[in-house]
């Protein structure tokens, strides 16, 4: 809490450091830039201010009033009333993990359940709580893997079909490591290509091999024999996941990852440009002292009585102090437990129902859409929610989307803007909120564009 | 304060054995007993690695802190105590026995002439625990 001194405080602390006054302290800063003058639009009042606001929020298109296809990322689900009620409890009303947990049981347990869960759906014995966002924590992936060989294997290989914002946050995060070689996807940059062409990249020297799953463009691939491979040459395996979709898929730890990680705002976390979003990371118990963040741990303390610790705190500054390798203070934690809410709301069969729906659904959109001429769905691999159209070679995807607003549908993304070899290319995601009027919608507008 | 007179140690307080052109090396055991009980132990460095003077080769947590073991002579690692981490309360109980971390072919053997000798640490330690 931030309490303003009074006149008398303040004039006490100048005197204890000698200065006259206030602006003394700011004499190293140049006069001209001390206090500029700000062009400020007048004072309004609180009234005023509201009604301003409301007239710019109106500005906004948002998804309770249009149909949504928008993924690539972020999905747009449906949060019981329930998550949000538990959620703005003031006990747990902080962004914040404690520093000094143990005080706080109804958190460190939150934050328990909350690893238990994750941990479960993925397949991994550990999971911390937690990262910002699905891009921070693929790049935490590549932290962890570049320290595990004591920064002695310089190469990472990405699929193309991991997320591409993913994919710049960890370039970002090992950019200040010239030595490293980030290989993404394979020499023919083909970015639809099967995942075995990763292979002939992955060598003695490789850290880490990163695939989504499903992938960035939705489409399901069994990755046993890619992960046999990175293990073979020594790499750790890492899968970004849609946490809904595991409520329908193999879990990761099945096939042979050793780290987990993924996008978490599917999990009862609204959709908000610029978050708070949820960073998700799991991985195999002998990675457990590399995990950055926080582990809690359940216990009995001397009367046997259940209690939660944290227990393993391994790269932090509070601990390290300047031997820190990782210093995550906000860690989502509010998120971590909507999340969690969220997974115990609906239970494991309410999961799966969640990813069967997405599931039926986006299969019956993308029926629908590849029976339109001159439209076609890529295909000859299995799918999840979300699905990639080519377009009639002379529509443009913006101009498409702008005409679905205009019918109150947000459109697919337009892959163009990422893929330069997939213009005209729209990536559609359905969720369980998409009505079939909806998709059929969808459709006919499709059809009207290109009659058009 | 258990200080054997046949090592070298450093003003970090890892100790030196010194065989032929190879070093052993550990941590003292007043080292051990500021740290408390070891729960952690992980080699920064493999055989093979060349390795100078004062580079962190392997961190220690304790029950109460962290800390870095700071190699006291360059050289090639020759050896890594691989088996440490399964026996780490060793270098609490026999730090300059089990409790031993590398082996090292000493690349520069006038380093060791700026060690201290057991008098001068003994001394050096018992600056410190008052």
């Amino acid at each position: 809490m931030f309490i303003p001194h009074t006149d008398s405080e303040r004039e006490e602390m100048l005197k204890v450091i000698g200065v006259k006054n206030l602006e003394d302290l700011f004499k190293d800063v140049p006069k001209a830039y001390r206090f500029p003058k700000l062009d400020l639009a007048p004072a309004l009042t609180e009234m005023e201010v509201f009604s301003e606001m409301q007239d710019i929020s109106r500005a906004n298109e948002n998804t309770r009033d249009v149909a949504c296809f928008l993924g690539a990322g972020a999905y747009n689900h449906y949060i019981p009333a329930a998550v949000d009620s538990l959620l703005q409890r003031g006990e747990f009303y902080t962004a914040y993990t404690p520093y000094q947990p143990e005080i706080s049981q109804g958190t460190l347990q939150a934050i328990f359940e909350y690893q238990s869960l994750i941990a479960n759906l993925t397949g991994m014995e550990v999971c911390n709580a937690s990262h910002y966002d699905g891009a921070t924590a693929v790049a935490e992936a590549g932290v962890l893997a570049f320290h595990n060989f004591r920064e002695k294997r310089t190469r990472f290989v990405l699929s193309m079909a991991v997320h591409p914002h993913y994919r710049e946050t960890l370039c970002t995060y090992l950019c200040g490591y010239p030595q490293l070689e980030i290989k993404i996807g394979a020499a023919d940059q083909n970015p639809l290509a099967d995942p075995s062409s990763l292979s002939t990249l992955i060598d003695k020297n490789t850290a880490l091999v990163v695939v989504q799953y499903p992938d960035f463009f939705g489409r399901v691939y069994d990755y046993t024999d890619l992960a046999k491979t990175a293990h073979e040459a020594g790499a750790l395996f890492a899968v970004v996941i849609n946490p809904i979709a595991l409520g329908l898929l193999k879990a990761p730890g099945d096939f042979g990852a050793d780290i987990v990680v993924g996008e978490g705002q599917p999990l009862g976390i609204p959709l908000s440009f610029g978050g708070p979003y949820l960073g998700l990371f799991a991985a195999k118990k002998d990675l457990v002292r590399k995990l950055s963040g926080r582990l809690v741990g359940e216990t009995i303390d001397s009367q046997g009585r259940r209690g939660y610790v944290l227990t393993l705190t391994a790269r932090e500054q509070h601990i390290r102090r300047e031997k820190a390798t990782s210093n995550i203070c906000t860690n989502q934690g509010l998120m971590a437990l909507a999340s969690t809410i969220y997974l115990s709301l609906v239970g494991k069969h309410g999961l799966r129902q969640v990813a069967e729906l997405c599931y039926h659904k986006a299969h019956y959109a993308a029926q629908q859409i590849a029976a339109i001429p001159g439209f076609s769905v890529y295909g000859g691999t299995p799918f999840f929610n979300e699905f990639v159209v080519r377009f009639p070679d002379l529509m443009n995807v913006e101009e498409v989307n702008q005409h679905l607003l205009d019918h109150n549908i947000l459109g697919g993304f337009d892959l163009g803007t990422e893929y330069p070899s997939l213009k005209n290319h729209m990536m559609i995601a359905v969720t369980e909120l998409n009505t079939r009027d909806q998709i059929d919608l969808l459709c006919e507008v499709f059809q009207e564009v290109n009659h058009a | 304060m258990n200080i054997p007179t046949n090592l070298k140690y450093s003003d970090s307080d890892e100790w030196v054995r010194v065989e032929g052109n190879v070093a052993t090396i550990g941590i003292s055991d007043f080292a051990q007993s500021q740290l408390s009980d070891i729960v952690y132990v992980e080699f920064k460095v493999d055989v093979g690695d060349e390795v100078k003077k004062d580079s962190i080769v392997v961190t220690l947590d304790s029950a109460k802190a962290t800390a870095d073991v700071n190699l006291p002579v360059s050289g090639k690692v020759v050896g890594v105590h691989t088996d440490l981490p399964d026996i780490m309360e060793r270098i609490n109980s026999d730090p300059y026995g089990d409790g031993w971390m590398l082996k090292i072919q000493l690349s520069n053997p006038g380093e060791l002439a700026g060690l201290k000798d057991a008098a001068a640490y003994d001394t050096y330690c018992q600056k410190r625990s008052h």
